[in-house]
């Protein structure tokens, strides 16, 4: 990656390479349709407004229409809201909640941080979709359950980037000044550690998001995520299976708007300047 | 890895055997959290087996009997303990919604799933080499950056895209291959093979991607290295570098990129034996969940977490192995 000094310079942006670009378009795109999707929808994305199911590409319905003739853009347009809203607020939650338990571990005594680190350790060690399905066979999969689930599993991955870059920071001479000043341990984790790694952790939540989109459609595939009448996009390629033999637009516009959400912010995130961080998590 | 200092004297075998006992016994103490993880969360709601085998309208002296027989009655760390100790001896318990012993449940499927990781596995290992090294060797040229922007992408797609698009290339259109994974009990290998081609294909497009990028990374981070200008200025050739010079220090990291990926194969294809109709582990482990059907849901994780855990395991002791300075000492 070419190094651009400072991302924070105006028309940052402009400077992002191509590839960066088109992620940064993308996630425009997705965050304004999370948002206005609903308003835009041609048409009500439960009514059947179309008299065949499966319908091709068309004027009246521009993505055709699904399994039981609903209009597919609507339902799509509808659909995202769940996808990135859903996503998004557990990834801000499972970001702040591991930043804040790693700031945490850094100015504790050494007992407190060994349990959190072997507490985490071990959360990690579960692969995030088996834990999913244990969760969710545990306690369901109602709305607020699904943010649950998907902060409480990408919590511990968020801890592990936090911490390692919290542990560095805290043997550095100004956060050693700082103690020595006589500053207290929220002080000094808030105001000398934090700023420092709001960067690394930036791009981590970007990660984060899209693991845990990854990961609700999914669920919502394999019908045990978003239920009925909710839909997000997982759930409209799950509902229209049916069609994947007549390679019908309704099966196929849904998992490219999954796609395409993914694969932008993933390409956002490697074009803005950093250090290579570590994957995975 | 906290490699701790050795004591004076010691030969470079027993110090190698005292790390890899520590890495092993760290390994079973995070295998038993994670059972203890798996145990708890399983059992959050209220409401037990017997309750439900009964129904609604059972008395409770019917139910308390049950569940005194099924030993239920017992406090959790007994049942944890029990639990624990016959998947340790291969009886994960007995499942009330299949009617017959989870041990056998399983045995029918895991073979299935070993099948598919196998096949995979050995189509995806050689691609990802070949892609990760490739884009090493012209690092920052064309191909580099086309390679990067294409597996940076397909890390980032759901499973259920390549899936269908798979289906749509290779049976819809081109109807070359079924698009349901059905087993013929009675086929030949061709037949398997036919059967098995487009989860295989769909799985391996999934882990090589990620495979690729961390051997990059592994190779690159070698390139920067004194050794690596050394054996240049001596006038070796690229390819001879990277293969014969930088490889075997890569290796670390690229068993590692190797172990999470294959973990993948495993618990990960769910939703590739899903629209597959494969009967393999991960969609039996599905089904457990609509079915709340505990014990089997239970063992199947604990079967996941352990292949990763293992995988994991493997990749820290070749690790461990070939690190020549460990060797040495």
């Amino acid at each position: 990656m070419s190094a651009i000094p400072d991302a924070k310079n105006p028309g940052w942006a402009a400077r992002l390479p191509l590839t960066g670009k088109v992620g940064l378009g993308l996630v425009i795109f997705w965050i304004a349709t999370a948002i206005a999707g609903p308003w835009l929808a041609p048409y009500d994305p439960g009514a059947f407004a179309h008299q065949d199911v499966f319908a091709g590409i068309g004027a009246a319905h521009w993505l055709g229409s699904d399994y039981l003739g609903r209009d597919v853009l609507s339902r799509v347009l509808s659909g995202a809201r769940y996808s990135v809203g859903l996503a998004a607020a557990a990834a801000i939650a499972a970001s702040t909640t591991g930043t804040g338990m790693a700031l945490l571990a850094a100015v504790s005594p050494r007992w407190l941080d060994e349990v959190l680190s072997r507490f985490m350790d071990t959360l990690i060690s579960i692969p995030s979709k088996i834990f999913s399905l244990v969760l969710v066979a545990a306690v369901g999969s109602s709305l607020p359950l699904l943010f649950l689930i998907a902060t409480l599993i990408y919590i511990p991955g968020a801890y592990r980037i936090a911490r390692s870059q919290a542990v560095n920071l805290a043997q550095m001479d100004y956060v050693q000044v700082a103690r020595t000043r006589g500053e207290g341990a929220a002080y000094i984790a808030i105001r000398e550690i934090l700023p420092n790694m709001i960067h690394p952790m930036l791009a981590d939540f970007g990660l984060r998001f899209v693991f845990i989109v990854l990961l609700l459609s999914g669920l919502s595939f394999l019908g045990l995520g978003v239920q009925p009448p909710d839909a997000d996009l997982g759930s409209l390629v799950r509902e229209n299976i049916s069609g994947l033999g007549e390679g019908a637009p309704a099966i196929l516009v849904p998992a490219l708007a999954i796609a395409t959400l993914t694969v932008g912010v993933n390409l956002l995130i490697d074009a803005l300047p950093r250090r290579r961080g570590s994957k995975e998590g | 890895m906290s490699a701790a200092s050795p004591a004076t004297g010691q030969s470079g075998t027993t110090f190698l055997l005292t790390l890899i006992v520590r890495r092993l016994a760290s390994g079973l103490l995070t295998l038993f959290l994670v059972a203890l993880v798996v145990f708890i969360v399983s059992g959050l709601l209220p409401g037990d087996a017997a309750q439900e085998m009964l129904g609604q309208s059972a008395t409770p002296e019917a139910v308390a009997a049950l569940r005194q027989q099924m030993g239920l009655d017992q406090p959790a760390s007994i049942r944890f303990v029990r639990w624990l100790a016959g998947l340790l001896g291969g009886d994960p318990g007995f499942s009330m919604v299949a009617n017959m012993p989870v041990a056998d449940i399983i045995a029918s499927r895991l073979p299935n799933s070993l099948i598919l990781a196998g096949l995979s596995t050995l189509v995806a290992v050689p691609m990802a080499l070949t892609i990760g090294i490739a884009s090493a060797l012209r690092q920052g040229g064309r191909l580099d950056r086309a390679l990067n922007t294409a597996t940076l992408s397909m890390v980032a797609v759901p499973e259920f895209l390549i899936a269908t698009i798979a289906v749509l290339i290779f049976a819809v259109e081109l109807r070359w291959l079924p698009s349901i994974a059905l087993v013929p009990a009675s086929g030949t290998f061709l037949d398997l093979l036919r059967a098995l081609a487009m989860p295989v294909l769909s799985l391996s497009v999934i882990v090589v991607a990620q495979m690729a990028r961390m051997t990059r990374a592994a190779i690159i981070a070698q390139l920067g290295l004194p050794y690596v200008e050394m054996a240049r200025l001596k006038g070796v050739a690229p390819a001879r570098l990277v293969l014969v010079h930088v490889l075997p220090n890569a290796i670390a990291p690229i068993v590692n990129a190797m172990a999470l990926s294959l973990s993948y194969l495993l618990g990960g294809a769910v939703i590739v034996e899903t629209i597959f109709n494969y009967p393999g582990l991960a969609s039996l482990m599905v089904n457990a969940v609509t079915s709340r059907d505990m014990p089997l849901l239970q063992a199947c994780a604990m079967i996941f977490c352990g292949a990763y855990l293992l995988l994991v395991l493997v990749a820290d002791i070749v690790a461990i192995l070939a690190n020549p300075r460990l060797r040495n000492r």
